[in-house]
């Protein structure tokens, strides 16, 4: 293959894996900035969500799209009712302390991860795909599926635009996150906006994972690669700001996902991170941030 | 003389190397060994609770400053045929490096990010060791070779293999670093990490430098880590990638908060529970991660301070 058609290959491999990493970077992006705390166990969430929706297509008999598509529904609400529960028993009894959170939260990790291998076992499970399509370029064949990923993706996010900036319930969020103790004064119920918030970031990644899980695998180790790569675009974005993080998870996915296929994984692993180096040295409040006080 | 609190610390830590040491007379070959490797990692965590307990920064890469002393001593042993005691001087040296590059780097960022920032190169420094697995072993390992088994200081012969020596040696690796960092937290040092924890804004006000003093407190911190890493590998003659792992870093996280943090005996104390409270676990289930996790939550959400810190808050002021 010329250099061309592979680059081009390349960069579809990249836009996959950016499409994924965007919807679990957004989901811890938006617990950082209305809750001011680092979720560690979002990738677990994000494995929980390929764990179960490999149950429910498992479980179900006929088409694999409708497994799948039960799957999309079921999945992230499970992860969701989880992390709002987790959010309200634990989270808001040490009054989401960033410190303290960390350490609650790399507990929850260790806690959902075990659970999850002694109940679903050590082995990689595949999800069959919910439809099989070849798109022929005239230089390669390239997986429908792969594309509609993407797609899919886009559509998500784009719904999370508009549930932020053009509805009421984004409308308290954004004030929670502007300002908590003002928000509280006026009436909004920030205990519950919390609750949900860490609820949807958990889905989100859930989402994300979902979508993946019929090209990749499904492990119970899954979790720690997407919550790295998730804290790099978080980190590049500057913290906190949705806008950051999409730019940045498009900017590392894609050089991932180049680096992936000409060099090695390890190696582009090794770039994102001295990347996250370098902007934390010469511009330490992110490449579209603003500067805290 | 025993009244006075700092003489009544300093009888407390000297009294607790003491009983470490009475205690290898009675202990079975099994708990030797198991004390032994309990000692190094504290080592180790006392290391972690330098940066986390009195300067207040949340370090969660900690493992990258053990792996580096690990490897440090190691690979120049394996490769080069290095003696025990060079190698060893060689890691910390490498370590206090390392500590001062990645601590002028990551103190850049505050709080959540600092914690971020660790992982990440930590985690970058355990893919390093998997890439270039044909140098360091990988997953695998290496096995150090014979000649490293013993070593000669001024005509005393050291054996590695026997396990009553390593215990010795631990015991004093592990009172030097106590009185040490006894000495640093109780001097103006330890008093300007404790400023910077409780205040750092006001602190930079009243004239200190306060990345200066962050820095100190990694380089110390990272120091000590590296240390403990270059004893481990070469008090079991083994070096792989698992002590590189996200794991240690939690794991001196852990030891630091179960015994307390900001005491000096505290990590000790949490690596002694935790080693045998993972022993107990493991006769009845493999999972005991799945412990880690839920002690860690439980620590946070009943007793944030600590089995140390508790009790220096309700009876012994004093402790320091």
């Amino acid at each position: 293959m010329d250099l061309g058609p592979f680059l081009l290959l390349a960069s579809l491999e990249g836009l996959v894996q950016a499409a994924v990493l965007s919807l679990s970077a957004l989901g811890l992006c938006l617990v950082f900035g209305v809750l001011r705390v680092v979720n560690v166990a979002h990738g677990e969430f994000y494995m929980l969500g390929a764990v179960i929706a490999w149950l429910v297509s498992n479980t179900l008999i006929g088409h694999p799209l409708s497994g799948f598509l039960l799957a999309l529904l079921v999945a992230p609400l499970f992860v969701g009712v989880i992390a709002f529960l987790t959010d309200r028993m634990i989270l808001h009894k040490i009054n989401h302390s960033p410190e303290a959170t960390i350490v609650v939260t790399i507990g929850m990790l260790y806690v959902i991860q075990q659970s999850v291998l002694i109940g679903f076992g050590p082995d990689a499970r595949t999800i069959e795909p919910p439809f099989y399509f070849h798109i022929n370029f005239p230089w390669f064949g390239y997986s429908g599926y792969k594309l509609s990923v993407i797609l899919m993706a886009a559509v998500l996010l784009l719904m999370v635009w508009y549930v932020i900036s053009r509805t009421r319930l984004g409308l308290v969020m954004r004030a929670t996150q502007l300002d908590r103790e003002m928000a509280q004064v006026l009436g909004i119920p920030v205990g519950w906006v919390f609750g949900l918030v860490f609820a949807s970031g958990a889905m989100l990644a859930a989402l994300g994972s979902i979508l993946i899980a019929p090209i990749r695998q499904v492990h119970y180790l899954m979790g720690l690669d997407p919550l790295l790569m998730s804290f790099i675009v978080v980190i590049i974005g500057g913290l906190g700001s949705i806008r950051g993080a999409l730019m940045a998870a498009l900017l590392i996915g894609m050089s991932d996902g180049i680096i992936s296929m000409f060099f090695s994984p390890t190696l582009a692993k090794m770039f994102s991170t001295l990347l996250v180096a370098l902007v934390l040295i010469f511009k330490p409040e992110g490449l579209f941030g603003q500067r805290q006080s | 003389m025993i009244n006075n609190p700092s003489n009544r610390s300093v009888t407390l830590h000297i009294s607790a190397c003491l009983f470490l040491f009475l205690f290898s007379f009675i202990l079975s070959d099994y708990h030797q060994l198991i004390i032994t490797r309990i000692m190094i990692l504290s080592i180790f965590a006392l290391g972690y609770n330098v940066l986390f307990g009195y300067a207040g920064l949340l370090s969660l890469g900690h493992a990258l400053f053990f792996a580096c002393g690990f490897y440090a001593a190691g690979l120049p042993i394996y490769h080069l045929g290095w003696e025990v005691p060079f190698a060893f001087l060689f890691a910390i040296a490498i370590s206090a490096v390392v500590a001062t590059l990645i601590g002028a780097i990551a103190l850049r960022t505050h709080g959540v990010a600092f914690m971020i920032v660790t992982l990440m190169f930590s985690q970058v420094a355990y893919l390093t060791t998997l890439h270039f697995s044909d140098i360091t072993g990988g997953d695998e390992g290496l096995v150090l070779p014979e000649h490293a088994r013993s070593f000669e200081i001024i005509g005393v012969q050291f054996d590695l293999t026997s396990p009553q020596t390593r215990y010795y040696i631990a015991l004093g690796l592990l009172s030097v670093s106590v009185l040490a960092v006894y000495r640093w937290v109780n001097g103006g040092l330890g008093r300007e990490w404790v400023a910077v924890r409780e205040n750092e804004s006001r602190t930079r006000m009243l004239g200190y430098n306060t990345f200066l003093i962050k820095l100190k407190a990694m380089i110390i911190s990272g120091t000590l880590s590296g240390g403990a890493g270059a004893a481990y590998a070469l008090m079991f003659a083994y070096i792989g990638s698992t002590f590189a792992s996200i794991q240690y870093s939690i794991d001196a996280l852990l030891y630091t908060l179960l015994g307390g943090a900001g005491t000096v005996l505290g990590p000790i104390l949490g690596s002694f529970i935790m080693f045998y409270l993972i022993d107990f676990f493991s006769e009845y289930t493999t999972a005991y991660l799945l412990a880690t996790g839920v002690i860690l939550i439980l620590l946070m959400l009943f007793f944030p301070l600590g089995v140390l810190g508790t009790l220096k808050k309700k009876w012994f002021h004093w402790i320091p």
